[in-house]
């Protein structure tokens, strides 16, 4: 396949940042779209040119590290996979792509199409876990949790905060990300005492980021590389609702 | 009072605020339209003047009235500074967005959509509701037949206190009323003004398509068993009927001119 890239280039978090376009003759339809831009930087190198950074981890869809907005889609066309898990033979011979960093003011770019996502560690340090007495560990029979309660727990937990919803979202917000790690904790009993504290301290350090607000088009959902569901966002503004009201 | 001011200046509580406004305004309109469908009675407007009468000077309605105004306008003004404010969390734009794959145009478009909206609850209340209270309206006097219940219509030229009175006389009931039949009527002769509110009424149920289920997940409310229901309500009733049959007033008028 030959394919045309219009990469984003930028040299740090201050500078401007602009397209450039490569051409590339001999990509394989069986290859990733990571290893389609390892193939370019090598040819890059080769050409004496510096080569674009990305971020990138465990290549099989679970780190949450590859972030990229492709075609005007965060991990391009295909539905729940991650930019690492998405292959050429989604693409077309001659197709021209076009691919951008993750845009939020939360998320600065730190070079190329590589973002600095702290942010949504900071948010995690606010709340996003659940403090325990490490002792011996309890026997498991001693906490009983149902099967669908263990189940939504678990679909919320798949989260791999890679930032597709924020990316995705028009208002760049993190709404799903943050509700998918509240909800995760919150449904589970061992969650359930810090909840209110975690709903707050959560949103509030989401909006001290400088994350947009929730305008419920879906956009985050459906883009999302482990199918995130939007009833997590209903979740967390009722736990926020409820914990400003009724909480101490 | 703390946490109220930290609430309502969090992301949620400044998205409830638009939920919660939204959907009195939802409340609105089914009240508003009820109301208004008096216009296809053929009665030369005596119900819809009456209704006119009573909306305009019952006091628990009148409180309700200025409540309501206030809520367009906090709706309206609140809508476009959050706009604004999300712009701010994208300060770059990205070059190419492929928005119609993951969600639904309506959804993306609520500030225009409520923008549109706006110019015409400006321009609609200049012509009915300013016009009603501060501007010229003909009076007129309606006979009622005791007998056979048959209504004509008599421009009326003197003067009568306040904007209705009504009396019985030589087996008629007469009725004199402030004519806002009239206006409506005098209204949508004008076939740009008809297309106008057509469109504005477009905008509305694509605002509302969105917008009622958006306040429902936005309160929290998100429930497997009456997610569908909310969603039906949303389309068949706020997105279609409400609008469809607003839109048929002025083509009525339009079409079938008295």
């Amino acid at each position: 396949m030959k394919i045309t890239l219009k990469v984003w280039r930028q040299k740090n978090t201050k500078s401007k940042g602009q397209f450039e376009t490569y051409k590339l003759d001999h990509v394989s339809e069986d290859m990733s779209f990571l290893e389609m831009f390892d193939v370019l930087n090598e040819q890059l190198i080769n050409e004496g040119k510096e080569p674009v950074v990305f971020d990138h981890d465990c290549r099989e869809g679970i780190c949450g590290s590859c972030s990229m907005y492709i075609n005007g889609r965060p991990h391009g066309p295909k539905n729940a996979v991650t930019t690492c898990q998405l292959h050429m033979r989604s693409f077309k011979d001659g197709d021209i792509i076009v691919v951008e960093p993750w845009r939020a003011a939360a998320f600065p770019v730190l070079k190329d199409l590589s973002v600095d996502r702290s942010s949504f560690d900071r948010i995690m340090s606010a709340g996003g876990f659940v403090s325990v007495n490490t002792g011996n560990a309890q026997d498991a029979n001693s906490l009983p949790i149902g099967k669908d309660i263990a189940d939504e727990a678990f679909m919320s937990a798949a989260c791999i905060g890679c930032g597709a919803c924020v990316a995705a979202c028009k208002n760049a917000s993190a709404m799903l990300f943050v509700s998918a790690k509240v909800s995760q904790l919150s449904l589970l009993p061992q969650g359930q005492p810090e909840a209110k504290k975690r709903a707050i301290a959560m949103v509030n350090q989401m909006d001290a980021e400088g994350f947009g607000s929730c305008t419920n088009t879906g956009a985050c959902s459906a883009e999302c590389p482990k199918e995130i569901s939007l009833s997590n966002i209903a979740r967390l503004n009722r736990e926020y609702l409820s914990a400003s009201v009724a909480g101490e | 009072m703390n946490w109220l001011s930290s609430f309502l200046k969090s992301s949620i509580g400044k998205k409830l605020l638009m939920a919660l406004t939204g959907l009195f305004l939802c409340t609105f309109l089914v009240v508003h339209l009820t109301g208004n469908l008096q216009l296809f009675k053929n009665d030369s407007g005596l119900a819809f003047n009456e209704y006119a009468v009573f909306m305009t000077t019952n006091p628990l309605i009148k409180f309700t009235s200025y409540g309501l105004y206030a809520t367009i306008l906090f709706h309206a003004f609140w809508g476009i500074y959050l706009v604004y404010d999300n712009k701010k969390a994208r300060p770059v734009a990205y070059a190419q967005v492929d928005g119609k794959a993951n969600s639904g145009w309506a959804s993306r478009n609520m500030g225009l959509l409520g923008t549109i909206i706006l110019v015409f609850i400006v321009l609609h209340m200049t012509g009915f509701w300013a016009k009603y209270k501060f501007g010229e309206v003909p009076y007129t006097d309606y006979h009622v037949n005791l007998t056979d219940g048959e209504i004509t219509a008599y421009p009326y030229d003197g003067n009568i206190n306040g904007k209705i009175e009504k009396f019985t006389e030589q087996g008629f009931e007469r009725v004199i009323v402030k004519d806002l039949y009239a206006v409506v009527n005098d209204a949508f002769k004008n076939p740009y003004v008809v297309i106008f509110y057509v469109i504005a009424m477009l905008a509305l149920a694509f605002h509302l398509i969105h917008g009622f289920k958006s306040a429902f997940q936005t309160l929290g409310l998100n429930h497997k068993k009456y997610n569908q229901l909310i969603k039906n309500i949303g389309i068949g009733v706020f997105g279609i009927i409400v609008p469809i049959l607003f839109a048929a007033m002025p083509i009525y008028f339009l079409l079938f001119n008295h």
